[in-house]
């Protein structure tokens, strides 16, 4: 660490912030896609094993992030199922870039599943039955009339996915083998500059992250209050 | 229950689009699947791809890990997971987490009650920040619980002078943890309470019941099952916490260690197998509170709705 470079700007800590915001801006549009598909077939569907179905896709916030990490290390490192088979192929998904992505990729998973589910769920189908009736195909109903009606959901869900995939620690400190420049994200050189004693540089990096996390507090407050009141509206007109 | 409002006309149409489809044979698991296809399409393609995407990033880790643990003869697994460290990682881990669990349990029936009983200025300023905890990088929280709690932080220096220490011991790691999974009972308990007929707690005052026995025989029952949820989902997170508590902890083996940081110490240094048969134990755990919480819950559901 070098304060004359100041304590975010140094070519470390950028680093740091461009690994964190990369890992985001895979894991959040593969979980929005994964999120909404998922609900769509719990929601708008009858099929058994649906409740077993749900725990499983919530189970990643269940499991400490430090067992996701190591279960990760053990398909893909060295001494995991298909490590040798990889490293013999030149693929490296330990302690490297990519592996940061994957398990930050697994941890926030539910999130935007969550958040969509209980909206599709209460939504139920009339709408999509109504509109297929009258002749529109499968993504024609989907864009026109079940995204709509998810909009703020959706955008409270992906926004956080996006606040914990910046914030994810444990799972990526197990496999990012924390190299300084190499493998770090913020959350990582957070813990590097504080084992440093490096209080100030510390709690610079983490005032980025606090401030996008109440960037998603306020949306998400924003949020309901318009659903609040798109909801009151809505029972004036139709009681 | 949605196929009543479907127009009939509707229905007799998806039923002659699939009648030629039916296969004559078809099994009951198989028609109850076609049947669920006749309006909405999408059904096999997102289903498949949820399966398929949960058995890549959930299914095949977990595997690997039951795999590598089952590599351990009975004997070394047994030998890694009570090792005397291991277990003083268990003790440490379930006391916080349990005493943090406690403290959720009570601070968020309180401030459910709170929010949803009584209307105040800032009301919804206090609403809206339970949830940050959620929003915020735990390892933020924890950097920031330990500069003041530690003995010269804000709060620390308060109670060093009685030689209390908050920060690398026992109650900063119970208050990482607390902080963490405060939004789950608030969230759980809030919604419950809301819909509860005040007219129920009405009736019971006038047929004479002090508050107490209000809140005791009416109002505790009907949220029970919220607040077990609430702290179900408290317990796990606490248990399996890592960023906020190795902040917070000092991380001394046998005092401030943690099961996750054991785990995460033995991989540092090349332990696959400890890290394995440690992760089996955490993962177990986790799965047997959910397991036995649920079936708790589940029989306190029906008992209270028939």
């Amino acid at each position: 660490m070098r304060p004359r470079d100041g304590y975010v700007f140094n070519a470390d800590t950028l680093h740091a912030v461009w690994l964190t915001v990369l890992a985001a801006a895979v894991a959040v549009p593969v979980n929005t896609v994964f999120g909404v598909a998922a609900a769509w077939a719990v929601a708008k569907f009858e099929f058994p094993g649906k409740r077993l179905l749900t725990s499983l896709i919530e189970l990643p916030l269940s499991i400490s992030p430090i067992v996701i990490g190591v279960a990760y290390l053990f398909v893909f490192g060295m001494q995991g199922l298909w490590g040798e088979w990889l490293m013999e192929h030149g693929v490296r998904l330990v302690f490297s870039v990519p592996a940061i992505v994957i398990v930050t990729t697994i941890v926030t998973s539910p999130l935007v599943f969550r958040e969509v589910l209980p909206l599709m769920q209460s939504q139920g189908t009339e709408e999509e039955q109504a509109a297929i009736s009258l002749g529109a195909n499968g993504w024609q109903t989907f864009f026109r009339v079940t995204l709509p009606n998810l909009k703020w959901a959706l955008i409270y869900g992906v926004s956080l996915c996006f606040a914990r995939a910046l914030g994810e620690f444990g799972s990526v400190a197990v496999v990012s083998g924390a190299v300084r420049g190499g493998t770090n994200t913020m959350t990582l050189q957070i813990q590097l500059l504080f084992d440093d004693r490096v209080q100030t540089g510390a709690f610079a990096v983490a005032s980025i992250l606090t401030s996008l996390a109440l960037v998603t507090m306020a949306l998400k407050t924003w949020v309901e209050r318009r659903e609040a009141k798109a909801f009151s509206a809505a029972g004036d007109g139709a009681e | 229950m949605t196929s009543r409002k479907v127009p009939e006309k509707l229905i007799e149409m998806t039923k002659e689009n699939l009648a030629p489809r039916q296969p004559t044979t078809a099994t009951t698991g198989l028609s109850r699947f076609r049947r669920s296809r006749r309006v909405l399409p999408g059904f096999l393609p997102t289903l498949g791809g949820t399966l398929l995407f949960l058995s890549l990033i959930i299914l095949l880790p977990l595997a690997a890990l039951a795999i590598k643990a089952a590599d351990l003869s009975w004997a070394d697994f047994w030998m890694q997971i009570s090792d005397a460290r291991a277990v003083a990682t268990y003790r440490i881990t379930l006391t916080s987490a349990l005493l943090a669990t406690l403290f959720n349990v009570i601070l968020g029936v309180w401030l459910a009650w709170i929010l949803t009983r009584y209307e105040f200025p800032g009301r919804r300023w206090i609403d809206a920040a339970v949830d940050l905890p959620f929003a915020l990088p735990t390892a933020v929280a924890g950097l920031s619980l330990a500069t003041l709690l530690a003995p010269n932080g804000l709060i620390g220096q308060l109670f060093a002078p009685w030689d209390i220490k908050l920060a690398y011991a026992l109650p900063g790691m119970v208050t990482a943890m607390v902080f963490t999974s405060f939004p789950f009972v608030v969230r759980t308990v809030q919604p419950v309470l809301a819909d509860l007929d005040p007219q129920v707690e009405e009736a019971a005052a006038i047929l004479g019941a002090k508050p107490r026995t209000v809140f005791l025989k009416v109002i505790f029952p009907a949220i029970l099952p919220a607040v077990l949820a609430g702290a179900t989902l408290a317990l796990v997170r606490s248990l399996g916490e890592f960023g906020a508590v190795v902040f917070i902890a000092g991380n001394l083996p046998f005092q401030t260690e943690i099961t996750s940081l054991l785990i995460y110490t033995k991989v540092a240094e090349h332990e696959y197998e400890a890290a394995a048969a440690l992760a089996t134990v955490v993962l177990g755990a986790a799965l047997a509170v959910l397991v036995v919480m649920n079936t708790i819950q589940g029989k306190l559901y029906r008992r209270l709705h028939g």
